[in-house]
């Protein structure tokens, strides 16, 4: 069963004096229950859009989309039950302390005063704010926020989380955490959709990836089969001395698929292969014959990076020749 | 973050089950996040007790001697307190701004709360400031010589009423609050509605004294309405200035319930329809 499902969804803003903005152009998106989806896109793909669409916080312009099987449009308030939400800016009360925030949300899903208070607890301790705790948040840093906002959303333990980017600001150690947490909500059985400029996370914590440009999904899969898409291994090799760059060249040119590419420094080529152990072996024996000292060389498979720019990049650059609407006050 | 074993979240004793009481209970916690704001926000308390100490001894110790009335001060309370507890109901509209800036409406919106709760406990917190202030400028009052010559059943009355209005008018600047949507502006442009509000009215001279234009303006602004009734059910009108003969004066109570009515009915779900689409960013 798809616990989340958005069918065409479309979000036209249309400021004042200034062209249409597209914000969710035909948006698809499915997510079976109990797994991690996650969103990936560049700035101003239409991530936060999306979410707030499916956390009843806008109306989309066109198109339908239902959480927990419930209508996100005609049935807001019954979505508000089964989920929980930390938006991209931390949505917290400054003048109130982070115990009395987790407090009111707790409150505001009528746990009661006790359970409110009991949860409330637990989470300050969980995240790790228990010295803070009876600070205003005004005073708190920006991850501390952070965090009492991601707090905020577990109160009530919901089927579905969503979250948008909420690792950004966050210390290593706290995104660590942050893994850790949602990965134990999952394996309870928690459903969450997660956006994220880290592809690493997505890496870590998403069983399907769907990335996203201009306000459509433009490919989906998990993180292996996104990777899969661009191709198989590379070689990479960092020279000692930049005026060997040339020779090396050749050497790579011979083994690999293609042109090597020279990285800015002038010390680092890479070049794509089919078999990668194989091709390292050759070009080192012939960087040695030819007395070509190495800093480091190795077999390099895509990242999620290489997916992300490949494909964002491309789209891109399609996006400016399809060129936004007029200025909707010319006419 | 720490490996804390989590209970279940029970949602079962003392959970707010029935609609009433989850009404009521959301309302309350609004409300109680606006009390503690009252209490740690400097600026506010700055505003609710030492303005009104101003306000009544400025006017009443500055203007006294140049008004060609007797007794100016007890004719000024009425209009002071008016003014007051007005300029008291913006904050609702400078709060909805912050709460829209700060993303905290976002929080609100995503949890199955009652719609109209987070603008009520906005409102019940000015309606706590403008008690406040009542109570402050009432005891400054006192001081410089200002009676309430009926009966306790006046005075109840005249503070009710002005409460009242007050409130119903937090309701119309919480709607620019979220219209605007920048504390700044608010704070700025309600300085330009308040000021011809309260002062092209009869809060602080004479209505007869005001020029033929002005004086329809007067006559029929709610808040010169809203200060007669006070003067009458406080018993600080003056004999020597009876008010004119326009219908809205010598009808003042029928005059300011029906502008309070009028702005509940048209604000308030104004304010909740506008609540149910505005996102922070
Ligand atoms: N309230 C709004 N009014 C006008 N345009 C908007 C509004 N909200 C978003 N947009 C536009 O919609 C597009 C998508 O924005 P969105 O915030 O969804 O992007 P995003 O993928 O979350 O980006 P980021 O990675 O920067 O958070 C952007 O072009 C943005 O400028
Ligand atoms: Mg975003």
């Amino acid at each position: 069963m798809n616990i989340i499902e958005a069918i065409g969804l479309k979000k036209i803003y249309s400021p004042k004096g200034t062209a249409k903005v597209h914000a969710l152009d035909g948006l698809n998106l499915t997510v079976p229950k109990g797994t991690v989806q996650g969103l990936l896109g560049p700035n101003g793909a239409g991530k936060t859009t999306a979410v707030k669409v499916l956390t009843t916080l806008i109306q989309p312009t066109e198109g339908s989309a239902t959480v927990a099987g419930i209508d996100v449009i005609r049935d807001p308030k019954s979505v508000r039950r089964v989920i929980g939400v930390s938006g991209q800016y931390a949505a917290v009360d400054e003048n109130l302390t982070g115990f009395e925030n987790l407090e009111m949300v707790g409150r505001l899903y009528h746990l009661g005063k006790a359970e409110s208070r009991r949860r409330a607890t637990e989470l300050i301790e969980m995240f790790e704010l228990t010295a803070a705790q009876n600070r205003p948040v005004k005073g708190f840093s920006g991850g501390m926020r952070r965090r009492i906002d991601l707090a905020g959303a577990l109160v009530t333990r919901p089927e579905v989380l969503f979250l948008d980017e909420p690792t950004t600001g966050l210390d290593p150690r706290s995104r660590l955490g942050m893994w850790d947490v949602i990965k134990n909500l999952v394996s309870d059985g928690t459903t969450v959709l997660l956006t994220t400029q880290y592809l690493e996370e997505a890496d870590q914590l998403a069983d399907d990836i769907a990335v996203i440009d201009g306000g459509k999904v433009i490919a989906e899969g998990t993180a292996d089969q996104l990777k899969a898409r661009i191709g198989g291994h590379r070689i990479e090799v960092t020279l000692i001395e930049a005026s060997d760059a040339g020779a090396a060249r050749e050497v790579l040119g011979r083994h690999g698929e293609g042109e090597p590419r020279i990285d800015d420094d002038g010390r680092t080529l890479e070049v794509p292969v089919i078999d990668g152990p194989r091709a390292l072996q050759y070009v080192l024996a012939e960087l040695r014959e030819g007395s070509i000292e190495l800093h480091d060389a190795g077999i390099r498979r895509p990242t999620l990076d290489d997916v992300f720019l490949k494909l964002t990049g491309h789209v891109a650059e399609e996006d400016q020749k399809a060129g936004t609407e007029e200025m909707e006050t010319a006419k | 973050m720490s490996a804390v074993t989590e209970q279940r979240v029970r949602t079962g004793d003392g959970a707010v089950t029935s609609p009433m009481a989850q009404w009521f209970s959301d309302g309350w916690i609004a409300t109680r996040r606006n009390l503690i704001k009252i209490r740690r926000v400097p600026d506010i308390l700055v505003f609710t007790i030492l303005q009104p100490i101003m306000f009544v001894l400025l006017f009443s110790q500055v203007y006294a001697g140049a008004m060609a009335i007797d007794d100016y001060t007890s004719f000024l309370m009425a209009g002071i307190f008016a003014q007051t507890v007005i300029f008291g109901s913006t904050f609702s509209g400078s709060a909805m701004a912050q709460d829209l800036k700060d993303g905290i409406i976002d929080r609100f919106r995503t949890l199955p709360m009652s719609t109209s709760a987070v603008l009520i406990g906005r409102t019940n917190g000015d309606l706590m400031i403008n008690g406040i202030s009542m109570l402050i400028m009432m005891a400054t009052g006192y001081i410089v010589g200002w009676r309430v010559t009926t009966s306790i059943w006046g005075f109840f009355g005249g503070v009710a009423l002005l409460l009242l209005f007050s409130y119903a008018f937090s309701w119309v600047m919480a709607l620019l609050g979220m219209s605007v949507r920048s504390p700044e502006v608010i704070n700025n442009a309600s300085f330009m509605i308040l000021f011809p509000l309260t002062f092209i009215s009869n809060a602080f001279v004479p209505i007869h004294t005001l020029p033929d234009v002005l004086r329809n303006i007067a006559e029929w602004n709610p808040v010169s309405a809203l200060v007669q009734s006070a003067r009458n059910l406080f018993g600080n009108t003056n004999p020597t200035f009876p008010p004119p003969e326009s219908w809205t004066l010598e009808h003042p109570y029928i005059t300011v319930l029906a502008g309070i009515i009028l702005m509940l009915l048209i604000f308030v779900p104004l304010c909740v329809k506008k609540f149910g689409s505005v996102s922070s960013r």
